[in-house]
């Protein structure tokens, strides 16, 4: 069984629902980030995903594009985010990566080359922004030949004909972008989120995870209600940049936060 | 003269249903845009083929742009040249200057059709900002412009324009603060206001129907030039040369010349301060194939596939991507794409000021100054034409503090 496919049936036994934050890898330097990823482990993290830092990241925000733009001042490569994973699972062999990130970082590696080396470096799925279905037959099979997942988002916009299309094409889980804008943005309707999770959950088995719009434990809590799995990135990342200059701070600034939505998760219950 | 965008092709009917040109093009989107660019491809089916929209799109065209262009003979040029006989297509003669207004009359016209009452826009140098601002004056839309900080300051009087013309023009602050950066800020816009927003793109890029749309938009240039080159010396010319940045006035001269196999085709980029320096906008020439801004095509990025910052004297050109079916014209062999200096560009641009009292756009320098090494090449009787995309106005400041002139 794929780690994220464990992840989701023994927290679901538990009756905990699945907290997944995100970070940008290499923000605001290389060094701050493997050691991070455990510490989040410890304060609750149940999925890490690293973004994989690129020059024109257009779904995001100010405060994500500004995170690429910290890391890249580091050269921060795919290469190199692979490397941050395997050192991450030196130490811890069970909590599952996700990379989010664009997709021409990987084809600047070739697909063939990138699965293989993010099998290896212990990555468990693939989440590629720019990337719909209808373009993603070849990537996808090369992540399939590795046992990667491939997930992929649907969107306030998607019609019932999309979500059916995405769903038979994702594995691990669904991302569900709980906004019509991009990552950090206000507004998070959380009826209108119930309703479209509904909608996803009649035509597919795969864990429903919720993001974009989350920004504390309190709406975390309101959209873990009605999904699997809660991500939380914007919110987190806004912490790198208030201490981009003392970066000996953002772990205790970043887990804080973490323990605070993992509180209000498990309260909830 | 028809200006019908149903053109009937062959051997180069593409894109495919997906928007593909060979390998090239696609939708690479993030998932809340797909619908909306399927909404976008259905409307402009529907537009492409009623005859009642092409009326109103060919009155426009012809009463406020003022079409068609004229094809002029450059003749002193050609002749202080001595070889091949040049033609210009005289696209800096349309309202607002450039070939850019073909394309957002078109796209104003479907916004206005799909009950779209505000359009956004990117731009780089500012003519397809203040194109866009024209159009969404004469339709009374609410129009916003994204253009790069850095752009703004190098382009102070097209600002203003577009703020006359009562668009509002917002200062992008990310990445290198230039053009590809005010196409990331549209995209995060449209995908925030997409319900109400239609998305004026002002070149043959971006995720499909862009690059189909954008060219049907401009094929007019083409159809027009090969007639009037017909009517002219009574046959096809020799060879086209258009300048490409990403491409939307060479591939509207280009296209309707695909099928007559004996004109050659060259797409001119910008070469900057040299093909073997890190400063140039030369993507076809130099760039490998990847996939940003919606749509897989030639790029110019660094080994871990980072898109690079690109310098041209022509803030038109200085773009790090190209139209996807340029890179498949490019890799069948259809069309060459080569490049030139800042430098010979500005040769070029001082050259038909002088001799044929047009001030002609740096970007469509470089087409000029690849079109007299051409023709210098080639004998008397052949025939070449050269888009002249826009007007040279806009560039005086730059051209004068280039040379130490203060103005």
């Amino acid at each position: 069984m794929s780690r994220i496919k464990g992840c989701f049936e023994s927290l679901r036994r538990d009756r905990h629902k699945v907290l997944i934050p995100y970070i940008t890898a290499g923000d605001p330097q290389p060094a701050v980030t493997v050691p991070l990823m455990h510490a989040m482990v410890a304060a609750g993290a149940n999925i890490i995903e690293l973004g994989v830092p690129f020059s024109d990241p257009m779904a995001d925000g100010p405060v994500i594009q500004a995170a690429c733009e910290r890391a890249l001042e580091h050269h921060v490569s795919l290469r190199q985010v692979l490397a941050m994973v395997r050192e991450f699972r030196a130490r811890d062999d069970h909590t599952p990566v996700v990379l989010m990130g664009y997709l021409n970082p990987v084809e600047a590696m070739g697909y063939g080359e990138f699965a293989r080396v993010a099998r290896e470096a212990g990555v468990d799925g693939v989440l590629t922004v720019d990337m719909p279905p209808e373009e993603a037959e070849a990537l996808a099979g090369e992540l399939r030949a590795q046992q990667l997942d491939t997930v992929f988002l649907v969107a306030p916009t998607s019609s019932t004909g999309r979500i059916a299309k995405i769903c038979a094409a994702a594995s691990g889980f669904v991302y569900y972008v709980s906004l019509k804008g991009v990552t950090g943005a206000g507004g998070l309707d959380i009826g209108a989120v119930a309703a479209k999770v509904k909608e996803i959950r009649a035509m597919t088995d795969l864990p429903i995870g919720v993001g974009f719009g989350i920004k504390d434990a309190a709406s975390a809590a309101q959209v873990a209600a009605v999904a699997d799995a809660v991500v939380v990135g914007s919110a987190l990342v806004r912490k790198f940049a208030e201490f981009s200059a003392q970066p000996e701070k953002i772990q205790k600034e970043v887990t804080a936060l973490l323990a605070e939505i993992r509180g209000a998760l498990d309260a909830a219950k | 003269m028809s200006t019908s965008v149903n053109v009937v092709l062959t051997k180069h009917d593409l894109p495919d249903e997906r928007g593909h040109f060979g390998p090239y093009g696609g939708i690479f989107a993030s998932e809340t845009l797909m619908s909306p660019l399927e909404e976008l491809r259905l409307a402009y089916e529907r537009f492409r083929a009623d005859p009642q929209f092409l009326a109103e799109m060919d009155a426009d065209l012809a009463k406020f742009v003022g079409r068609p262009s004229p094809l002029y003979f450059a003749e002193r040029w050609s002749k202080q040249l001595g070889g091949a006989q040049i033609y210009l297509k005289r696209e800096d003669l349309n309202h607002t200057g450039a070939h850019k207004i073909n394309n957002t009359i078109g796209q104003a016209l479907l916004a206005r059709h799909m009950g779209k009452k505000r359009v956004i826009a990117e731009t780089g140098a500012g003519q397809h900002g203040v194109a866009t601002a024209t159009v969404a004056a004469r339709f009374g839309m609410e129009c916003v412009v994204y253009m790069g900080s850095e752009d703004i300051k190098r382009q102070a009087i097209n600002v203003y324009r577009m703020k006359l013309l009562g668009a509002e023009v917002v200062p992008v602050e990310s990445g290198s603060k230039t053009l590809k950066d005010a196409l990331n800020e549209a995209m995060r816009d449209w995908v925030t206001n997409v319900d109400n927003t239609f998305y004026i793109i002002g070149t043959v890029a971006g995720p499909h129907p862009y690059p189909m749309m954008v060219r049907d938009f401009q094929a007019i240039i083409g159809r027009e030039a090969r007639a009037q080159i017909l009517e002219e010396a009574g046959r096809l010319p020799d060879a086209l040369v258009a300048c490409v940045g990403g491409g939307s006035n060479a591939i509207g001269l280009f296209h309707p010349f695909l099928n007559d196999t004996g004109v050659a085709m060259y797409g001119v980029e910008a070469a900057g301060e040299g093909l073997d320096t890190a400063h140039h906008a030369a993507t076809l020439c130099k760039g490998r194939p990847g996939v940003l801004h919606g749509n897989r095509t030639y790029l110019i990025e660094d080994a871990d596939g980072q898109i690079i910052e690109t310098h041209s004297i022509s803030a038109g050109l200085d773009y790090p991507g190209v139209g996807p079916e340029h890179a498949w014209l490019k890799d069948n062999g259809r069309a060459s794409y080569v490049a030139v200096t800042d430098d010979e560009a500005l040769a070029a641009f001082h050259a038909l000021t002088r001799i044929e009292g047009i001030i002609p756009a740096l970007e469509s320098s470089h087409a000029l100054a690849y079109a007299a090494k051409l023709a210098s090449a080639m004998d008397k009787d052949k025939i070449i034409i050269a888009n002249l995309s826009g007007r040279g106005d806009k560039d005086i400041h730059t051209v004068a503090a280039r040379e130490g002139i203060k103005v």
